[in-house]
């Protein structure tokens, strides 16, 4: 292990640098561009019980430094997940955490019982916050009691560690970090994208299908630093920083912030071997 | 033995894209806010397919943040070459335009599903509409080196914008073309060039056939009603905003009969029956 190697929520990593549910796929798209060895642990994008068609496009749009997405959570099922994408994963020996989410709080428990019962699942996260999904995400995240409660249902259904991603979108988010310590959380990772709106001025229409998205990307980051700061005051769980991370500049600003790790977004996106730029930068500023 | 490892891995995976910086050879203006590059890159000339793209960064800044994708209109093999054509439509693009030969072009490629030429289909009509003659030139190359008996109809919307007409007549291509205003002679949209050929051609050679299209849209909807009426194969390119290009983000799905599939990764080109239009 080198300097760089943390634990975090009880899962061992050579280095803090994680990747963000949602901006990396399962891993296998990014294999051409990277060593997928090398990461701290590698997040799926967000699995549910049942399989997901999503939001109708246009999904995504570009803002200043950032973009918008309403991708509405697209996905297989954690059927298809455990039979199609974990073998990938068992040949690697980067900790894989499972990014999961339901529409209802039985379905976030039954989704933790079955990735559980995966010996290659090393830990779940906790997607409380997408604020994409009509029905789902945003109405256990922007709730202290009902996020309390959530946590504290997944928690007795897995021995798995478990982390939580925080919304942004909320009046007071070091309510919500202390909620889902007070539930169980292991710990906390924020921010999620931030709602916003973009609308074409020729077609008078949003540039988006669902009319609002989550922002992500350099324009947030600010934002997720100081929420990362300020959570980090209270909390006695480590908090993992992310919000357009795209340097290792920008990561070493959230360790001094107070998170004791990272992850790398939409930067994935832009420049697929960006994650290896940030834990080599690190490495250097670490020395 | 890591050369080794990493070559047999290029030969069962024919898709694998890089990520490189290639230097620019040549950058036209070939017609009003139309440009051509010209690329250096020995790997994805090797292993482009008529009907794939790359991804560019048209700059190291944090705004425009995303990569364009700009599809392969040609590969040259022989010279380790790729050409792309685009036109200048927003930020991007208008910054891309800037940069100038022997500069060094960050791009991620070849990716995506192209065209798929049959061995059971002698002919083919080629179909494309103002910048969807990008993809096509690479195909129409690759069709001729097949052999195919080969149509190329070209739309624009006036005799500036008609790009690639020469280059396919050079070759001995049977190519017709109409522009909406008639600077070029024939007045009107592309499909009535294409409703005209099909009248024209033996209704026994349409299961032998197959149509490929590029262009708006509203264009392709029409080929693609015109090719299902005939009972003709027909593939279609699609264009879409893209964030990854390398099917991690889904962001730009389309709909299918089989759900969301996605452009830069199930496309872009599908077949026309499966969409959803």
């Amino acid at each position: 292990m080198g300097k760089l190697a943390v634990e975090i929520a009880g899962i061992k990593m050579k280095n803090p640098v994680m990747v963000a549910s949602g901006t990396f796929g399962y891993g296998k798209e990014f294999e051409p561009f990277l060593d997928l060895n090398k990461l701290g642990a590698i997040i799926t994008k967000t699995i549910t019980l049942n399989p997901r068609e999503g939001n109708p496009p246009p999904r995504i749009c570009e803002t200043p430094s950032g973009m918008l997405n309403t991708i509405g959570l697209q996905n297989k099922g954690v059927k298809n997940f455990i039979q199609e994408v974990l073998p990938f994963f068992a040949k690697l020996n980067t900790p894989l955490i499972a990014n999961i989410a339901g529409e209802t709080m039985d379905e976030y428990v039954e989704v933790a019982k079955i990735l559980t019962r995966e010996a290659v699942v090393k830990g779940l996260e906790l997607n409380i916050s997408c604020p994409n999904v009509k029905k789902g995400g945003v109405a256990f995240g922007v709730n202290p009691t009902i996020t309390e409660e959530l946590v504290k249902k997944v928690r007795k259904a897995t021995h798995l560690p478990l982390i939580v991603k925080l919304t942004p979108n909320v009046t007071d988010i070091v309510i919500m970090a202390e909620a889902a310590v007070a539930g169980g959380a292991d710990a906390v990772s924020l921010i999620n994208t931030i709602l916003g709106m973009a609308i074409d001025i020729n077609t008078k229409k949003p540039k988006l299908s669902m009319t609002v998205g989550g922002l992500s990307g350099p324009a947030i980051k600010p934002v997720a630093v100081r929420m990362v700061w300020q959570v980090a005051q209270v909390v006695k769980v480590p908090v993992i920083g992310i919000g357009g991370i795209t340097t290792w500049e920008d990561a070493a600003e959230f360790m001094l912030a107070g998170a004791k790790a990272v992850q790398v977004g939409t930067a994935n996106l832009i420049n697929p071997d960006s994650v290896i730029q940030v834990i080599e930068g690190l490495e250097n500023y670490y020395k | 033995m890591q050369t080794t490892n990493r070559l047999f891995f290029v030969i069962i995976h024919p898709k694998m894209p890089i990520h490189e910086k290639a230097r620019i050879l040549e950058h036209i203006e070939v017609a009003p806010k139309r440009f051509k590059l010209v690329i250096s890159s020995l790997y994805i000339s090797t292993h482009a397919q008529p009907g794939q793209f790359v991804m560019v960064r048209v700059s190291n800044e944090l705004d425009p943040l995303l990569r364009r994708p700009l599809g392969i209109n040609g590969i040259r093999k022989d010279e380790h070459i790729i050409e792309l054509l685009y036109e200048v439509k927003g930020k991007g693009t208008e910054i891309l335009s800037k940069t100038e030969v022997n500069e060094l072009l960050d791009i991620v490629g070849p990716l995506g599903t192209g065209f798929t030429i049959k061995k059971e289909k002698p002919f083919a009509i080629v179909v494309a509409g103002g910048m969807g003659v990008a993809p096509m030139c690479a195909l129409i190359g690759e069709l001729k080196k097949q052999n195919k008996k080969t149509m190329v109809l070209l739309g624009a919307r006036n005799k500036e914008t008609l790009l690639c007409e020469e280059a396919v007549k050079v070759q001995g291509i049977d190519c017709r073309s109409i522009t909406d205003d008639g600077s070029n002679g024939r007045k009107g949209f592309v499909s009535e060039l294409l409703n005209e050929f099909l009248n024209e051609m033996r209704e026994s050679d349409f299961n032998t056939s197959t149509i490929f299209a590029c262009g708006p849209k509203e264009m392709l909807k029409v080929v693609a009603e015109i090719a299902f009426q005939k009972k003709i194969e027909c593939q279609v390119s699609l264009e879409e905003k893209m964030a990854c290009g390398i099917g991690a983000c889904m962001g730009c799905v389309v709909k299918t009969k089989s759900g969301h599939k996605k452009v830069c990764d199930d496309g872009p080109v599908f077949n026309a029956n499966d969409l959803l239009w």
